[in-house]
């Protein structure tokens, strides 16, 4: 003690004095109030985030900005949600190419899907948007198939035709056919409207009447789907039909007219 | 056929040469007819043999027609409908479909083969010149064609008798009248029908997928949804008559994208709504691009830009489409707040 009172009016007392208030205030801080909170900092969420904003970092952020917030390249990720993530990553569009034409297309998928879910988390985490849909959501239990499909006509086939096969839009856009997308990319697309296509929320479409598009799609598209009319030629409609009409089946009557009339059915001395 | 098959003593020895009017090309007439050229015989016209093999094709030809229709009616009983084969460059595809479409195509195939066949070997080829007549009559027949007018008037008493000439012509006269007014069961004429629609203020837009009353807070910026008038029910007789005209379909855009002045005015918090049926022929349109705005027709591509009073953009139609002005109601739905101000889908002459 004596020391110490000694010392008291020594130039770096104050010095020491503050840093010791400093460490006792935050010692008992740390030991008392934020408990819970420092504990929960490392819970597996905000690794997963950590480690999604590494990911983001690498990927993703030169387009669309460190924190989200977009570029002239990108749009803002806030606000679009897991589920936005989850599809334009899970199907191979994002990343996208530096020089993309009309729109980005579906391409392999770089990323494992820990490594989406990571990405998804962190874009989450910059603001509130739709979630990743769980199996239950979009599996095939409890779907009306038949409503499925009255719905997929008025609300989808405008585009992506009857049975989901796509179509074309404006300067070189398309609408990509539907045909071995997976049943979560499609609950996800018709839930944040990805590139050009417009959203279709749960509350104008309800999550049921997802379940029973993608319960539609899956009957027409399907593995075990029947075709009694055999080669569909691209499942098209009309005009591809009557392309193979014209070309294939009235170029084959005129190619055997001509076969016909070419040979001559005179005998000739030899 | 190898030539030895034909016997050499039954070919002509020579061709014959040119038939028909001939002329020699000289020096005053150097483009002359020079005639057909002279006949050539075929197999079957030498050779009996030949044409005895031909017969026999041709034969053939017609039998396999029939046993393809006998295939064709044993299929369609024997075949059960929803039966699925397997065919190799096809695919999976139904059995009848594919037993009926071969059976009927050989059948016709046949047919029309054995005919060509049979007419190329076996019926005559020769060629033969026939020379065009004069148009006109000759004078006799002429004269006796005059001769037998003129003394058929005048026995029918035309001329004479006037009552029967002048009924007869009223009666032609008024016969086609009865198809003239068959034309009546075209009508009525539409009326005003074409410049309204069941829209009218208060009713509210109620959404196709769920049949229940839309809220602004439904409709998310860059949605796309569709509405029918409340009331109109989709099993009730009315139905197609008035959702073909009444069919909307409603977006969201920020307010601040909206770069029409009245567009803006007749939103609901930037939610938008315009007729679904394209102003060129009448094609249903919502090929809703969310980033541009665009809304495409899938029948001819015209464009709308409805973040600009959805005017035409590209393509035939030669109207924007018709804004229904929108609001809430005092319970916070989306309600029309009247009808389309113009008429909707294709123009017609008196749209002015």
């Amino acid at each position: 003690m004596k020391k110490l009172s000694v010392r008291r009016r020594h130039p770096l007392a104050a010095v020491v004095v503050l840093l010791l208030a400093l460490a006792a205030t935050g010692g008992l801080y740390a030991a008392f109030a934020p408990a819970g909170k420092a504990q929960a900092d490392e819970t597996s969420q905000s690794l997963t985030i950590k480690e999604g904003k590494k990911l983001y970092e690498v990927g993703c952020a030169s387009c669309h900005g460190t924190g989200g917030q977009g570029s002239s390249d990108g749009p803002s990720l806030v606000g679009v949600g897991a589920a936005a993530v989850d599809f334009q990553v899970g199907t191979g569009r994002m990343p996208a190419a530096t020089s993309q034409g009309a729109q980005v297309p579906r391409k392999k998928n770089i990323y494992s899907q820990a490594q989406i879910d990571q990405l998804a988390a962190y874009v989450a985490s910059l603001g509130a948007g739709p979630s990743v849909p769980t199996k239950q959501q979009y599996g095939p239990a409890g779907a009306d198939i038949a409503k499925g499909g009255e719905l997929f006509r008025t609300n989808c086939a405008q585009c992506h035709n009857f049975t989901g096969k796509g179509g074309a839009l404006t300067k070189g856009k398309f609408a990509p056919d539907l045909e071995g997308v997976a049943p979560k990319h499609i609950y996800e697309a018709m839930q944040t409207g990805p590139q050009n296509m417009p959203s279709f929320p749960d509350t104008t479409l309800s999550e049921k009447n997802k379940k029973d598009i993608i319960a539609y799609l899956n009957a027409v598209n399907g593995d075990k789907t029947e075709n009694p009319g055999g080669l569909e030629l691209g499942g098209l409609g009309p005009v591809s039909e009557g392309l193979f009409g014209w070309i294939f089946g009235l170029g084959t009557l005129i190619v055997v007219a001509v076969w016909v009339a070419a040979r001559t059915a005179k005998a000739k001395k030899s | 056929m190898s030539s030895q098959d034909i016997p050499e003593e039954n070919l002509p020895a020579e061709q014959d040469h040119a038939h028909g009017a001939v002329g020699i090309a000289d020096e005053e007439n150097p483009f002359a007819d020079p005639g057909l050229p002279p006949h050539e015989h075929r197999i079957q016209d030498i050779d009996e043999r030949a044409a005895k093999r031909s017969e026999r094709v041709v034969a053939l030809l017609f039998t396999v027609s029939m046993l393809a229709t006998i295939g064709f009616i044993v299929a369609y009983l024997a075949i059960p409908n929803d039966k699925q084969i397997f065919v190799f460059p096809i695919g999976h595809i139904s059995a009848m479909n594919f037993a009926l479409g071969l059976t009927l195509g050989v059948a016709l195939f046949c047919i029309g083969a054995g005919a060509v066949h049979w007419a190329r070997t076996l019926m005559s080829d020769e060629e033969v010149a026939d020379d065009r007549h004069a148009i006109e009559a000759p004078s006799d027949v002429r004269a006796k064609v005059h001769a037998d007018f003129r003394q058929g008037a005048k026995e029918s008493a035309l001329g004479r008798r006037k009552l029967i000439r002048n009924t007869m012509f009223g009666a032609l006269a008024l016969v086609p009248l009865s198809g003239v007014m068959l034309l009546g069961g075209l009508g009525p004429a539409p009326g005003t029908k074409l410049r309204h629609t069941i829209w009218a203020k208060g009713k509210r837009l109620v959404n196709m997928n769920t049949n229940q009353p839309l809220r602004p807070e439904d409709v998310a910026v860059g949605s796309l949804t569709f509405a029918k008038p409340d009331g109109l029910e989709e099993h009730s007789e009315e139905f197609q008559t008035e959702i073909a005209k009444a069919a909307l379909m409603i977006v969201r855009l920020q307010p601040g994208n909206i770069k029409d002045k009245r567009e803006l005015e007749w939103s609901h918090e930037g939610i938008v709504a315009y007729s679904k049926i394209c102003t060129h022929v009448g094609c249903p349109i919502s090929l809703y691009e969310q980033q541009t705005h665009h809304v495409l027709c899938p029948c001819h591509q015209s464009t709308f830009d409805l973040s600009d009073g959805a005017r035409v953009i590209f393509g035939p139609a030669g109207h924007a489409l018709p804004q229904l002005r929108i609001g809430v109601d005092s319970e916070g739905y989306l309600q029309a707040l009247g009808d389309f101000e113009e008429p909707v889908g294709p123009a017609f002459w008196e749209r002015g």
